[in-house]
């Protein structure tokens, strides 16, 4: 892994403040997390763990209810969070880019695909209209659209859901960003167009050198596109580290939850796994461990005191007092004590 | 795109249609117009005579008839009252009540786009709230009395602006304000809640995404999205102006379109009031055929339906 990281995030809590200030939503909370450039990291957890918050949080675009309320965002050796409104914007879409999860929905309908598409090159480089119009058909190529001199003169309306990601794909890499956030791209695509898309994301990213954040809830996405993996739980990362090691050894009983209830065609067993319980309310939490109240291996512990991230090897944490040095001992030691 | 538009002109005829039975229905159980026009004291026979002079012996049916089929050709009948043809008086009075609608209609969409807009982008906020005030007071305000209290400040306390009539500049202000304000309140009630649900779509959000100026996520990408329903609005809205304006025309002494039918609904005078409604009317039904028309133009995703 190279020296300086892309992209670092450290202790980022980013809180949805009710109107009258008494209710804080945690939707991200103490993240800690980098990527190096060129590399693949996945984000996975169950919907409202705060994955897409977090997406939101690095682009500095939340609703205007949420707020940053600490942390810091190193990007290229610059803190994202001390940039000015005007700066951000020259982040956007420039430096890092995002896909939005619904194809459908993210073009405008008025407007015809060229004109989106070499949007960001007039408004980031300048452009004039007919180079933005020539670097919409090449970028429309890129994204393996076929003819794409006549799909830029279309409209949304005229394209399958496929074709519309892998326009929104375009946008993406427009202006040649360093890092492309994909908030779970292929969620509304056929499987078939799901692998193709996720193919051509990563031959994007090969020829362009683009960082990838991938965020989904399909760890068989992860397993096939990402190196790196952050598995998030009401809105904090409670285990990152390289996808292999985490796949083969999770240490977080939630990752091994989620890595449990993937099916598998060599399983005898006659239904899914689930995982017990539904995901705290963001708003109150539990005073320990936020997934203490649906863990099989929960102590007295787990349920007064929030674990803070243990290193369990080179490059791998865990926010579980499992992974505290000795733990296992203590873990015996509490149950005992308990039965 | 031409199958759309037929099926649309079918429609358009179908409700003129049924526009002309039920005003031609209508006015006919408002009273006998004769006894309004013949000298007190006249014999029964100059009644009957001037009964059969305007057609109103024979059946309702033949009388139907009969109007149907000048109708076809263009002749809306004699007024009872000024003996002319109708479409004269109503030619005569069109150029002041489409002078009056112009204005008005620019004031209110003047004043109506600009402050939704405003009230969408800072939600919440006070030019939101003040906005809010505006429409309230437009919507809920009777257009006779704001007539009547801008008479009473500007004719008779400051005595800038002439009271009635027309003419001049000056005698246009205060009708046109008092109509455009009803409409200006519906524009910008309209144009922020189109804004609001624009402001909210996730091309939108994609826009911001793209690092995009707010001022050109605004003024491109969402504005010409919230504009559809205003401009189908304002343009029925002008028509409806046009024909609609009789309280404003008769407090303010405006000779248009709407002190004929005012007139005419006074003097129980059938041919002014038949023939004011069904070409009020049949503007109505064109206007809504041409936006309907003007939508498939603009919006891509009509014209492939058709």
């Amino acid at each position: 892994m190279s020296s300086e990281p892309l992209l670092s995030l450290e202790n980022l809590s980013a809180h949805y403040v009710s109107q009258q200030g008494s209710r804080v939503v945690r939707a991200v909370d103490e993240v800690t997390l980098s990527l190096s450039a060129g590399g693949t990291l996945g984000i996975v957890g169950e919907s409202g763990s705060g994955k897409s918050t977090l997406a939101l949080t690095i682009l500095r675009l939340l609703p205007p209810a949420a707020r940053i309320v600490s942390g810091r965002m190193m990007f290229e050796g610059e803190n994202l969070l001390d940039k000015s409104d005007t700066e951000m914007r020259h982040v956007r879409g420039k430096r890092i880019a995002m896909i939005l999860q619904d194809p459908m929905a993210s073009l405008n309908p008025l407007f015809s695909i060229g004109n989106q598409v070499g949007e960001p090159v007039r408004v980031h480089e300048g452009a004039s209209r007919a180079n933005a119009w020539k670097r919409a058909v090449g970028l429309l190529k890129a994204v393996r659209i076929a003819s794409p001199e006549t799909r830029v003169t279309q409209f949304p309306h005229e394209m399958s859901g496929g074709m519309r990601q892998r326009i929104v794909g375009a946008i993406g890499i427009s202006c040649e960003p360093r890092l492309l956030i994909a908030d779970e791209p292929t969620t509304s695509l056929d499987l078939t167009i799901q692998a193709q898309y996720l193919n051509l994301l990563r031959d994007l990213q090969r020829e362009h050198g683009l960082a990838l954040i991938f965020i989904t809830h399909n760890l068989g996405i992860v397993a096939k596109m990402c190196d790196q993996l952050a598995v998030m739980y009401a809105g904090r990362v409670v285990e990152q580290g390289p996808v292999s090691q985490i796949f083969s050894a999770p240490v977080h009983p939630y990752t091994k939850a989620l890595l449990g209830s993937i099916p598998r065609m060599t399983d005898n067993r006659d239904h899914l796994t689930a995982i017990e319980g539904q995901p705290p309310d963001l708003a109150s939490l539990p005073p320990g461990c936020a997934f203490a109240p649906r863990c099989a291996m929960a102590f007295a512990r787990c349920r007064v005191e929030a674990p803070p991230e243990f290193a369990v090897d080179e490059g791998r944490t865990a926010r579980c007092w499992l992974a505290a040095p000795d733990a296992e001992a203590k873990a015996t030691m509490m149950r005992s004590s308990v039965a | 795109m031409r199958q759309y538009i037929l099926r649309r002109v079918g429609y358009s005829l179908v409700s003129l249609f049924l526009l002309s039975l039920v005003i031609f229905l209508f006015v006919r159980v408002t009273g006998d117009p004769v006894s309004l026009l013949v000298e007190p004291g006249a014999s029964p026979e100059d009644i009957e005579n001037m009964r059969r002079q305007f057609g109103l012996d024979r059946p309702l049916w033949v009388q139907y008839w009969h109007f149907m089929a000048s109708l076809a050709t263009g002749d809306l009948g004699l007024s009872f009252y000024y003996r002319t043809p109708v479409l004269e008086l109503y030619f005569q009075r069109l150029p002041n009540s489409l002078l009056l609608a112009a204005v008005a209609m620019g004031l209110s969409l003047l004043i109506g786009i600009p402050s939704g807009i405003l009230a969408a982008v800072r939600v919440g906020g006070f030019w939101d709230s003040a906005g809010k005030i505006f429409a309230l007071l437009g919507l809920s305000l009777p257009s006779f009395w704001v007539g009547l209290v801008l008479i009473l400040f500007f004719s008779v306390y400051l005595g800038w602006l002439p009271s009635s009539g027309s003419g001049t500049t000056l005698h246009l202000l205060m009708p046109a304000f008092t109509l455009g304000w009803y409409f200006a309140a519906a524009h910008m009630r309209l144009t922020r809640s189109s804004m609001l649900e624009v402001l909210g779509s996730e091309y939108i959000k994609l826009a911001r995404l793209k690092g995009l100026p707010e001022a050109l996520v605004i003024g491109k990408h969402a504005f010409k999205n919230a504009l559809i329903p205003v401009i189908t609005l304002a343009g029925i809205n002008l028509v409806v102006m046009i024909n609609v304006a009789v309280v404003v025309e008769t407090v303010f002494a405006w000779p248009g379109i709407g002190r004929l039918l005012y007139e005419g609904i006074t003097f129980r005078d059938f041919p002014i009031v038949q023939g004011v409604v069904i070409i009020g009317g049949g503007m109505i039904v064109l206007v809504n055929l041409l936006v309907d028309i003007f939508y498939a133009l603009i919006d891509p995703r009509i014209r492939l339906e058709s």
